[in-house]
């Protein structure tokens, strides 16, 4: 992006535009894990799904030349590791936690296992919508050049919302994360339940994937992801378990992560890292000021981190 | 006619051979599905890990930091914590040994340096993981995603000082701290190329067992661990037990740091974030936290991650093949925790005993219906 021509401009201007393009993939995977953890499970290894997404993604749009399919297969795939995820997690006495570590082993292994042939070439990339007209300088327009994806995940957000509060479905699952014994007595099957809500959960992580690989950065590497899989769980402890604040969240944490590359590009490059930081330093902060020893969170899903 | 123990610890054992003999297999699956003799990758996989003292040292120097790492995981595991911050504890602990072994080995002998550099490790390390035990128990907030955060901004940390503050002007490609003189380093153990680390890590991992196994302390921190309501009762102090378990894991992940900086690399810089922390967990879970076992599983993983060479090398797989494999030993091994007590041959047969006979009494007569 040359925020070089709008000098100090530039700041903000990238920071509005990390909000969408950096934001993108924290929304897909906090929607993701916020569906997940509302059905009572923790999944943690969304950093593998994410990055077996962005990999599938990449390969697939190489191989068949449409960006739309490798969505899908990032989906797909995301799918099928939330599956293994849903299933393994819900066996008697094995930790959760544990399972998402193993998972995000298991994932980046896969991507880049099979992500290795397709570093070097490059893919389609998915189509952006650009709301500038052209009167507008060169750095506002390559600001304001959003993805459908983007549109997406915010559509997806208010859907997900409405969806837990006045669906049937989203009452299960509502049920099955807060208290198990009351989803048991309503016939509600809870092991049905949870391995559906993390592997669709995951699919939403796949996209999030998609969308590194095919929209921004919008290349493969095994150095796409900078932890945004696992910035996830915080980031939906941070929203409270809902997905209009994942939203927010989701924007509020890409515009944080492009401050440190937004000041580097104007000169102040002291500090690059610490600014990387910014995103974490964040949320721990948040967890501190929030946390409390007397009560727990307002939101949170009564049967979540126990073994039920 | 085996004892209940005895068919217990026969079964602690099976099952994890067991789950490793199975993720072989899976292993195996994935190899000759990737186009690879399964049969090969398995010989080059031990000859590359144990098959040669010259290679099973390469497998030893990989372990030493992976004890130490496991033992951030393994020790707060028994007070019933979910730890994940091995890789920031390493991170600074490594930070720290070479902020202090900088300007230590510019005026004290080696043997004085060294020390600090330890010293220096075990702090930042156990300070970092103390803040996570902490804020566990006086803010309530999760360790498991605290000390996640607290691995991604220590990592900002060292990106941001071997980058700027610390940096050597002269290492250009690889931004990285001044180096220590050669004389500082941490040597090898005598007759082999293995570092003294592998002690420190053997020694930790000892001591770990007995301070949790066969002390009052390990045994107020394993109470605290089973049930929290009954520790507060009895009158243990489950704050402090929190922080002090969480900073002596904490510590040891350090001191690995510390050896990473002072017998591997020379000096810290981006390398330090080599996954042995992931690792450690890796090992903690599959050893279920008990730190005799964790030793034993580290050299196993650090044999797996000898190997990557060689796969890429001779069987032209990808060097994440390992992480697969590891992943993949993972899964089976957390899938083998739900088999315990599924066996009928580990568990204690119940000596069967015939109900005692209802004694007859008068009035109680079966009556006969005419």
């Amino acid at each position: 992006m040359s925020t070089e021509a709008v000098g100090w401009w530039g700041v903000p201007l990238a920071i509005a535009a990390g909000m969408m393009r950096g934001g993108t993939p924290f929304l897909f995977v906090s929607l993701g894990e916020c569906l997940t953890e509302k059905s009572g499970k923790i999944n943690l290894g969304l950093e593998g799904t994410l990055l077996t997404g962005a990999m599938s993604a990449y390969a697939v749009a190489y191989l068949t030349g449409s960006p739309w399919l490798g969505v899908l297969a990032a989906g797909c795939a995301g799918v099928l590791l939330g599956l293994l995820h849903g299933w393994l997690s819900q066996q008697p006495r094995v930790n959760d936690v544990a399972v998402g570590i193993a998972m995000i082993i298991f994932g980046s292994g896969i991507a880049f296992f099979f992500g290795k042939p397709f570093i070097q070439p490059s893919a389609p990339q998915l189509p952006t919508i650009n709301l500038a007209g052209d009167a507008f300088a060169p750095a506002v327009q390559s600001v304001l050049q959003i993805s459908p994806l983007f549109l997406a995940g915010v559509a997806i957000a208010p859907l997900m919302q409405w969806f837990f509060r006045s669906t049937r479905w989203g009452l299960f699952i509502r049920a099955v994360g807060d208290s198990p014994d009351a989803a048991r007595a309503m016939g509600v099957s809870i092991f049905k339940v949870r391995l559906i809500s993390v592997a669709i959960g995951s699919f939403l992580a796949g996209i999030g994937g998609a969308s590194l690989s095919l929209y921004y950065p919008g290349v493969w590497t095994e150095r796409i992801s900078s932890g945004q899989g696992l910035m996830a769980v915080a980031l939906v402890i941070f929203a409270r378990w809902n997905p209009m604040q994942c939203l927010w969240a989701s924007l509020l944490f890409g515009g944080a992560q492009a401050i440190g590359p937004a000041l580097q590009s104007v000169g102040v490059d002291s500090g690059y890292y610490l600014f990387n930081a910014a995103p974490y330093v964040l949320t721990l902060a948040i967890m501190i000021f929030t946390c409390s020893p007397k009560r727990t969170l307002t939101g949170a899903p009564g049967a979540l981190g126990t073994d039920t | 006619m085996l004892s209940y123990r005895s068919r217990k610890a026969l079964e602690t054992i099976a099952l994890p051979i067991a789950a490793l003999l199975f993720s072989l297999f899976l292993f195996g699956i994935f190899c000759a599905l990737a186009g690879a003799n399964p049969f090969g990758v398995y010989a080059s996989i031990w000859k590359a890990a144990f098959g040669k003292w010259s290679t099973f040292q390469n497998t030893l120097i990989r372990a030493a930091p992976l004890m130490l790492s496991a033992l951030c995981t393994a020790l707060p595991a028994r007070l019933g914590l979910v730890i994940i911050g091995n890789e920031g504890a390493l991170v600074v602990g490594g930070i720290a040994a070479i902020a202090v072994g900088l300007p230590l080995s510019a005026s004290v002998s080696p043997g004085i340096t060294q020390i600090g550099m330890a010293i220096a490790g075990l702090m930042a390390g156990g300070v970092w993981i103390g803040i996570v035990g902490a804020l566990r128990h006086y803010r309530a907030v999760n360790e498991t995603i605290s000390s996640l955060l607290l691995n991604y901004i220590a990592i900002a940390l060292l990106n941001h000082l071997v980058g700027g503050p610390m940096k050597d002007p002269s290492s250009l490609n690889k931004p990285s701290t001044y180096s220590l003189p050669d004389a500082d380093l941490l040597g090898s153990i005598p007759g082999m190329r293995v570092h003294w680390g592998l002690l420190y890590g053997l020694i930790a991992c000892v001591i770990a067992y007995f301070l949790m196994q066969r002390t009052t302390f390990g045994f107020a921190a394993r109470t605290a661990g089973g049930n929290i309501r009954a520790a507060r009762i009895a009158g243990l102090p489950v704050g402090k037990l929190t922080v002090i378990v969480c900073f002596l894991g904490g510590s040891c992940a350090g001191l690995a740091g510390m050896v990473e900086v002072a017998a591997v690399q020379g000096a810290a810089n981006e390398s330090l974030n080599a996954g042995y922390g992931y690792g450690g967990i890796l090992v903690a879970f599959v050893a279920r936290h008990n730190p005799i076992a964790a030793a034993v599983i580290s050299v196993l993983l650090g044999g797996i991650l000898a190997s990557g060479g060689i796969l890429q090398r001779s069987h032209n797989l990808p060097d994440a093949t390992v992480l697969v494999f590891q992943g993949l030993v993972f899964l089976v091994v957390l899938f083998s925790e739900s088999l315990y007590g599924r066996f009928e041959f580990f568990k204690e047969k119940p000596t069967l005993v015939a109900p005692p006979e209802p004694p007859t009494s008068p009035g109680q007569e079966s009556v006969v219906v005419s």
